[in-house]
């Protein structure tokens, strides 16, 4: 029984080891290296489980190969998250320890949400990672706007959890359970599908993942936490707090309610429709590179909401490979604005960027990589990514949404052409000089512009992944 | 099919990219070794291509040097490659165009020089790779990777209003791009296959409904790229602002994709649609022939007038291929080919200016011939090819389109016939206002004349012009088998109805020519 969640037990081994390694060791880089060391074993066991697929701990928690793949993307981005923060602890001077540590208790609560099984373990998934969030947000104690980050985060966050509490409850009142599988058959069985109070329980707890993954109309905290939180953090939050929530809303949308399909189905187009575009077109308005990659990432939020509504085995696989893919150009973009803004996330403006083209062409090419693949242009990932999702979306029968979803594709290139646009074509106004990059990040900007690369050109390895993860769909 | 054992048509695509590779390598501050390596690798490129003209078979049936494996075998999306006559004479365009670009930007480019020459290699790379393939997702990657290195050539060596010219160029073409991916992905839940030839073969067509929503989303694509009327306005901006060499590939190869399209994918895979909608795209020909034509008559820069003129030039040959007879289909595709001489000549001969003088007005000109004589040659030589006088090559596709749409319709063929008077107009006036009358400006004292390497970018240009202008049999004979093909699928009666066609007149009874002809 406990085999089923030896990674988990590993990843929360080691933030406790870490946290009393840091009152031992001098040189913080040793945490970092623990830190590694550890993800690579969770990862072993990962893909060594050291039990059979199947439900534990009184059906609480599924591990499958589904959840095999979301624990793999979220240890990864753990690590690329660490290796950045090697470099941006080590220019702001703040203090390690405990940093490892909350960034590894999230990845448990993330790799938690992931296998849940259960209403209430989704719940406790998303309390354990949403607390080490917030606390992390809120890192640089001394600079207002991360502590008005983890302010804003947290009141929203309790706030969007009650509401998923209640829709849990609701659940539990309507159908007798909280167990996802035996959800769906008690509605396939009593035929309750009209009934309100679970219409009402299905729309809270959507009300609850929206917000988590930053869905319009549930939005407005992600621009401001995303720009007040240390960058590494950003690109954690971006990252894998995303691909966790969508785990979970894949888990209990295709698993418990996928007899409410007319319902959600309809609900979330709308929402679909309204993430990509509201998030792209106030992107264009944004002048704070961190606040424009926070629009993106709702508007990419949005892409990945399609190929949910897609549903079917090609839907679930093109929301797999889509989330390795933003996974890798995302981290890089931040990636790239962490080694720009050294001195302190002083050069948050895109205006800043100038020039940067010509006197730091590996960097700014790196920039390029990954603002086109967003955008979506081939060969680089986002493209095939966005290919994927769309054709499932046309497979299901989705045609305006795909049309929508491409044409917001194109305003999308508007913004991040700006980008390019400031770095190469403008000539530089003040002359920043940016840090020497330590080798973590450097090693973190290469692993992710090559995968971004090599995703885009040889898609088949990604894609066969994906779809053997993809078991929710069958 | 290869040469020697060697895939030709991959080595062709990807030899500029090693071209890069060897570019990285070598210092910033080495500008003349950077020069060198690109002028030597695109020459290179163009002698390869060539090696095509060797192996090919101008009456075999289907494509040649195929080459095929899986790309993406989840998605079914192949590494699919062929050409016909037609992409035959369009890469054989593309090579010569950007060999001749690369070798004009010598003197133009200053800074930046290295990122510069692997952004044109880039572009080739893109273009080759549209010419060759036969996946439509292929087709796809390859048509959207030349926004990327066009932008930058516009964006970061362009003109005066070279941002807002870059972005309009690539949203405005990305737009018609991905109108045009949701097509594919239509077209692939139909076919379950992504391959141009298994459909094509499959001789299956979708219903008349689905067909022209698919139809008007290549379309879109494809319009933007050509440019159509209504389309076109990013032509302009992005022809004046871009730096010479650009200029020079966007007006050669760039716009004869759009096209190539048509002629690749819309005709064939969509015949009742093309039908369907003949009239329609017959009236945006028309419309943009006398539209450009009108347009550049009042332009008082060089650059823009020829610019609108490639819309005018355009719309001649979408006219022809939309007639959908052998004769102007296969005038259409001379006059891309010869558009892309002409044209790409004319813009040469502006930037050799604008590096001498650093202005484009017309009004800044004036009596140059007596300072330049060799350059008012050349320039009146591609003004005449321009014009499609006898005896030069634009006369040949432009004679070949109308007599084709004359068959078809005489209206359409009269209003096509008038904008080359319209033609005459603007290019001779063009000539006259710089090159003739008093050399009033004293500016113009100094100029001086083309240097060898500039007469080199123009001399290969002008024996093409002559050639197919006096001798265009070999050209049209690898036109036969292709263009045949498409008219049968589009106009399956055309082969046995008895309609005056040139040929023909040599053959005994038109009928049983005709029919063991078209067994």
């Amino acid at each position: 029984m406990v085999r089923a969640l030896v990674p988990e037990i590993v990843v929360l081994t080691v933030a406790l080891v870490i946290l009393m390694l840091d009152l031992l060791v001098r040189r913080k880089e040793i945490l970092g290296y623990v830190t590694l060391a550890g993800a690579l074993l969770a990862v072993y066991f990962v893909l060594r489980p050291l039990c059979a697929d199947g439900q534990y701990f009184s059906a609480m928690i599924t591990v499958d190969r589904f959840t095999a793949f979301f624990d793999i993307i979220f240890l990864v981005a753990m690590v690329v998250t660490m290796f950045i923060s090697m470099h941006y602890l080590d220019t702001q001077r703040w203090v390690h320890g405990e940093y490892y540590a909350l960034l590894l208790l999230a990845t448990l609560g993330m790799m938690l949400l992931a296998k849940a099984a259960d209403l209430v373990m989704v719940f406790l998934g998303i309390e354990t990672l949403s607390l080490a969030v917030y606390i992390l947000a809120g890192y640089l104690r001394q600079e207002k706007k991360s502590n008005e980050a983890a302010l804003k985060y947290v009141l929203l966050g309790a706030f969007s959890t009650a509401f998923l509490l209640y829709g849990i409850a609701l659940i539990y009142g309507s159908t007798g359970s909280t167990n996802l599988l035996t959800i769906a058959q008690v509605i396939a069985r009593e035929n309750i599908l009209a009934d309100p109070l679970l219409l009402l329980a299905m729309a809270l707890i959507m009300v609850g993942f929206a917000f988590k993954v930053s869905l319009v109309p549930f939005h407005m905290w992600t621009p401001d936490v995303y720009e007040g939180a240390p960058t590494p953090i950003t690109a954690f939050m971006a990252v894998g707090v995303k691909a966790a929530a969508l785990a979970a809303f894949l888990h209990v949308f295709l698993l418990a309610f996928p007899a409410l399909h007319p319902y959600w189905g309809k609900l979330l187009w709308g929402v679909a429709v309204l993430t990509m575009t509201v998030g792209n077109l106030i992107a264009i308005s944004q002048n704070n590179i961190k606040r424009m990659l926070a629009y993106s990432s709702i508007a990419h939020a949005g892409y990945i909401l399609i190929g949910l509504i897609a549903g079917g085995e090609a839907g679930v696989t093109s929301v797999l490979y889509y989330l390795v893919v933003y996974m890798f150009m995302n981290m890089g973009a931040f990636a790239v604005v962490t080694a720009y803004g050294s001195q302190g996330d002083e050069n948050l403006e895109i205006k800043d960027y100038a020039g940067m083209g010509w006197r730091q062409p590996w960097l700014a090419f790196a920039m390029l990589v990954f603002l086109f693949s967003l955008a979506g242009i081939p060969p680089m990932a986002g493209f095939m990514g966005k290919l994927y999702i769309f054709s499932a979306a046309i497979k299901s029968g989705y045609i305006w949404l795909t049309i929508i979803g491409v044409i917001n594709s194109v305003i999308s290139a508007y913004y991040y052409l700006r980008v390019i646009e400031v770095m190469y074509m403008k000539p530089a106004q003040r002359t920043v000089i940016p840090m020497t990059a330590k080798p973590a990040l450097i090693v973190a900007l290469i692993v992710t512009v090559f995968f971004t690369l090599q995703i885009g050109l040889f898609p088949t390895l990604t894609m066969e992944f994906a779809r053997l993860a993809a078991v929710i769909g069958r | 099919m290869s040469i020697g054992n060697i895939p030709i048509l991959t080595f062709l695509i990807f030899f500029p990219l090693a071209g890069i590779v060897i570019m990285i390598f070598i210092s910033r501050k080495k500008e003349v070794w950077l020069k060198w390596t690109a002028n030597l690798i695109t020459l290179l490129e163009f002698f390869f291509s060539l090696l095509l003209l060797r192996g090919f078979q101008a009456n075999a049936e289907g494509m040649q040097f195929m080459e095929r494996t899986d790309w993406i075998k989840s998605f079914k999306v192949q590494y699919l490659l062929g050409i016909d006559g037609i992409s035959l004479l369009l890469i054989l365009l593309t090579t010569l165009l950007t060999f001749l670009a690369t070798l004009s930007s010598w003197k133009a480019i200053k800074d930046r020089v290295k990122e510069y020459y692997i952004f044109l290699l880039l572009l080739e790379v893109g273009m080759i790779g549209v010419f060759v393939s036969l996946d439509m997702v292929l087709f796809y990657v390859f048509w959207e990777l030349m926004l990327l290195p066009m932008y930058f050539l516009i964006g970061v060596w362009g003109g005066e209003r070279k941002l807002y010219a870059a972005i309009k160029f690539f949203l405005f073409t990305l737009f018609g791009s991905v109108i045009m991916l949701v097509a594919i992905l239509a077209m692939y839940f139909q076919y379950h296959t992504f391959d141009l030839l298994a459909i094509v073969q499959s001789g299956s067509y979708l219903p008349l409904a689905l067909q022209s929503w698919v139809f008007l989303g290549f379309f879109l694509g494809f319009a933007i790229k050509v440019p159509m009327f209504p389309f076109h306005t990013w032509l302009p901006d992005a022809h004046v602002e871009a730096p010479t060499a650009a200029s020079v590939i966007l007006a050669a190869v760039l716009l004869k994709m759009g096209a190539y399209g048509f002629l690749r994918f819309s005709l064939p895979l969509f015949p009742d649609a093309a039908r369907r909608f003949m009239p329609v795209m017959i009236a945006l020909a028309l419309i943009s022939i006398v539209y450009g034509a009108l347009v550049s008559l009042m332009q008082k820069d060089m650059k823009k007038l020829i610019a609108y003129s490639s819309v005018s030039h355009m719309g001649f040959v979408m006219l022809g291929i939309f007639t959908f007879t052998p004769m102007a289909l296969k005038g259409a595709i001379i006059q891309m080919i010869n558009h892309g001489i002409s044209t790409g000549a004319l813009f040469l001969i502006v930037g050799i200016i604008y590096e001498r003088r650093h202005t484009r007005l017309i009004a800044d000109f004036g009596g140059l011939s007596a300072r330049m004589p060799v350059y008012a040659a050349v320039f009146l030589i591609m003004t005449m090819s321009s014009i499609g006088l006898p005896g030069l090559n634009g006369f040949i596709g432009e004679f070949m389109i109308l007599m084709g749409t004359f068959a078809v319709n005489w209206k359409w063929a009269a209003i096509a016939a008038s904008s080359i008077i319209l033609g005459a107009g603007y290019m001779l006036w063009l000539y006259q206002r710089v090159m003739f009358g008093k050399l009033s400006n004293p500016a113009n004292e100094s100029l001086t004349d083309l240097t060898i390497r500039e007469f080199a970018t123009f001399f290969p240009l002008l024996i093409m012009a002559f050639w197919i202008g006096l001798m265009p049999k070999p050209f049209l004979d690898i036109l036969d088998k292709p263009v045949e093909n498409i008219v049968r699928i589009v106009r399956p009666d055309y082969f046995q109805k008895q309609i005056f066609d040139i040929r023909q007149l040599k053959k005994p009874a038109p009928t049983e020519a005709l029919n063991a002809e078209g067994h």
